[in-house]
């Protein structure tokens, strides 16, 4: 093969596939049992980290940044003049074995531009991961996206080769889809999500009763949506994301910050600062949902659609249910102390084991690694010392945010110094 | 009392023959080391262990009986830290155990304990990187070749990962600190000590689309890049400099 010709097609089909954010290699459960290349590393690994910090896990490429779509929010939109290129199937084929007997990758991640038609580019996605893992017995990870409106047929033959499926549904409210993409509509993005979800759980089902089925997406899915890029608030996208998570099963969703690419008048202007703060603010939110055992409503209602930026959501809701608190280290059970603020599960881990051995005071938890700064004001322990003061909300708030050490801060008190 | 200095041989099989003629010889006051950070003084009592794989066995059967696989892993994992001393905290922590007949491996409010997990976490997470950051090279007699030159003594670890994961092709990793390496052929991994002068530098060894590959990758690597969010503070957190050495795409 021709490596100049690679190289170019390369650059552009891998900078047009940056903005999905997703990268994870984990959850995947394939064995290398044909002594073949690869073995799916259940946690995941990542090879290297690009220069903004994310994980380079998979070989993340588009197909074609061809498209017959105008989405505004879009880089490769049909009306944005940019170097068009597409890959052949063998040539994708060729770049992932030969990175990943480099060890450079955990596997590939394939998205596309649609040419032609939903089923024509679905059909191109599927026969590159075939040709991956039956004529070159490949059992790393593969990810691909599902193309809204492909056939049933086609969804269900990448879900065989495939360890994930994914599709975007970029706009968390259907007036902004309609306002951005005006080609799309929502339930096109259901459509594949459900049909997977069912695929899983029938494949899932049929594998009890005959073991030699084979897996069906066994990393599940996941889907994207780009945050501030039309007006929705945080109660919208964390209500739309709970939506989701209790009714595809999804694995994870992604919230990736909006980044300008078009002078197009619906959308923030080039130049406008990406929302990463709000980003993080999301996922810490995403997390609360998924591992400490918060309900959405808790955090977000019609009284509270907007995260605090200035501080994380649990300290927030914390603050507005001071009634809770505070709670006692050695009796309250793993969910009660998940809810303290500054208490993250590894440190809930490491007290539920700690103390079957003796009750525990501010020095045990000090040495196992508690952030104390924080959760003290919402703790009481094995110590005749601990915080008598009523402190109201939001005379806590301010001492915390006062004495913690945010890489944040510098974005808060910026305005403040002016003043002092 | 008297301090007695223990000097064993630096393997695992060592220090658990240590541990048993402590117990054996009643010695109150254990002092490991190995051979080679061992230095004679005039004032301590030195006695040399003899590696013994059944006393080993021995000991590590009940070492497994009170704190399970969890418990072995962390011993196994903190041994192979190397760090200079560690053989008397993994004894403290084994005593710890015999003493109360408990599974102690997760009371992290005792210091030794928290101390042997830390360390123990330190070298997971070196393994973790090494099969991340090994990047091989192919030869032109069609092995990947790879060196690395890891913090703790990894290469028992990493073993299992490469051999299932690189079933179908000959690689080599090698520890050019230790001076030793794995080669897998096709069969099964062995542990290899090369005697001439190992290094990825010599541009003749490799086959011609070698460094095809590496222009490919470092380009894709910098493709990947979103100007708008750069943060590098955050990059060399999660690629310390001291392992761009390892990675094509921080070459210049």
């Amino acid at each position: 093969m021709s490596f100049q010709r690679i190289r170019e097609k390369l650059n552009i089909l891998a900078d047009a596939a940056k903005y999905d954010v997703s990268c994870a290699s984990s959850g995947s459960n394939r064995k290398n049992t044909n002594n073949g290349l690869g073995n799916a590393s259940s946690m995941g690994i990542c090879h290297t980290f690009t220069k903004d910090g994310r994980c380079v896990s998979l070989l993340k490429i588009l197909l074609t940044n061809h498209c017959i779509f105008d989405c505004a929010y879009c880089v490769t939109r049909k009306s944005n003049d940019i170097k068009r290129a597409a890959f052949k199937v063998q040539e994708v084929v060729d770049l992932t074995i030969n990175f990943y007997r480099r060890n450079y990758i955990e596997g590939l991640f394939l998205s596309s531009g649609i040419f032609k038609n939903a089923d024509y580019t679905m059909e191109r996605l599927v026969a590159v991961a075939k040709k991956l893992r039956l004529e070159e017995n490949f059992n790393g990870y593969i990810h691909l996206k599902s193309i809204p409106g492909a056939s049933d047929e086609l969804m269900r033959e990448a879900g065989l080769y495939a360890d994930r499926l994914s599709v975007n549904i970029e706009i968390p409210t259907k007036e902004g889809l309609k306002a951005l993409a005006p080609d799309k509509n929502h339930e096109d993005f259901i459509k594949p999500m459900k049909k997977v979800k069912n695929e899983i759980i029938q494949y899932k089902s049929e594998k009890k009763i005959i073991k030699s089925t084979p897996k069906y997406a066994p990393a599940g899915q996941s889907t994207q949506m780009i945050i501030g890029a039309s007006n929705e608030n945080d109660m919208q996208i964390m209500y739309t994301s709970n939506y989701l998570y209790n009714t595809f099963d999804l694995k994870r969703v992604y919230y990736s910050g909006y980044i300008p690419v078009s002078y197009d008048k619906r959308l923030p202007m080039i130049g406008t600062e990406v929302p990463v703060l709000r980003e993080n603010r999301l996922y810490q939110t995403d997390w609360l949902l998924r591992f400490y055992g918060f309900d959405v409503r808790e955090i977000l209602n019609p009284k509270h659609p907007n995260l605090d930026l200035d501080i994380d959501p649990k300290l927030s809701w914390a603050l507005r249910n001071l009634n809770q608190f505070p709670v006692d280290i050695n009796k309250a059970d793993k969910m009660l102390l998940a809810r303290v603020p500054g208490l993250g599960i590894t440190s809930v881990n490491k007290i539920l084991s700690a103390r079957r051995f003796r009750n525990l005071n501010w020095e045990h938890l000090k040495t196992i690694g508690v952030k104390l700064n924080r959760a003290k004001y919402f703790i009481t322990c094995n110590s005749r010392y601990f915080e008598t003061k009523d402190y109201s909300a939001s005379q806590l708030k301010q001492i915390i945010v006062q004495s913690s050490n945010s890489k944040h801060k510098k974005a808060f008190t910026g305005q403040l110094a002016l003043f002092t | 009392m008297q301090a007695t200095t223990l000097v064993y041989d630096g393997s695992f099989n060592g220090f658990l023959t240590t541990v048993f003629e402590i117990y054996e010889k009643r010695i109150a006051l254990p002092i490991i080391k190995k051979e080679t950070d061992f230095q004679k003084d005039f004032f301590s009592e030195t006695d040399t262990i003899i590696s013994s794989s059944d006393k080993a066995k021995r000991v590590f059967k009940g070492i497994k009986k009170l704190l399970k696989t969890k418990g072995c892993n962390t011993i196994y994992y903190a041994f192979l830290s190397e760090i200079i001393g560690v053989e008397n905290t993994l004894y403290n922590v084994i005593k710890y155990a015999f003493t109360t007949q408990q599974n102690i491996i997760s009371d992290y409010s005792n210091v030794e304990v928290l101390a042997l997990s830390k360390i123990a976490r330190k070298v997971s997470r070196e393994k973790h990187r090494m099969e991340a950051f090994v990047r091989f090279q192919e030869t032109k007699d069609g092995i990947y070749f790879a060196n690395i030159e890891p913090d703790f003594n990894v290469l028992p670890l990493i073993n299992y990962h490469f051999t299932k994961r690189y079933a179908d092709q000959k690689w080599i990793i090698y520890d050019l600190k230790r001076k030793y390496g794995l080669f897998y052929n096709l069969k099964k991994t062995e542990i290899i000590t090369l005697n001439f002068n190992v290094t990825t530098k010599k541009k003749d060894w490799f086959t011609l689309n070698e460094n095809e590959y590496k222009t490919l990758w470092k380009e894709y690597f910098e493709s990947t890049n979103i100007e708008e969010r750069i943060n590098t503070k955050l990059h060399i957190q999660h690629v310390p400099k001291r392992y761009w050495k390892y990675l094509s795409e921080k070459q210049p």
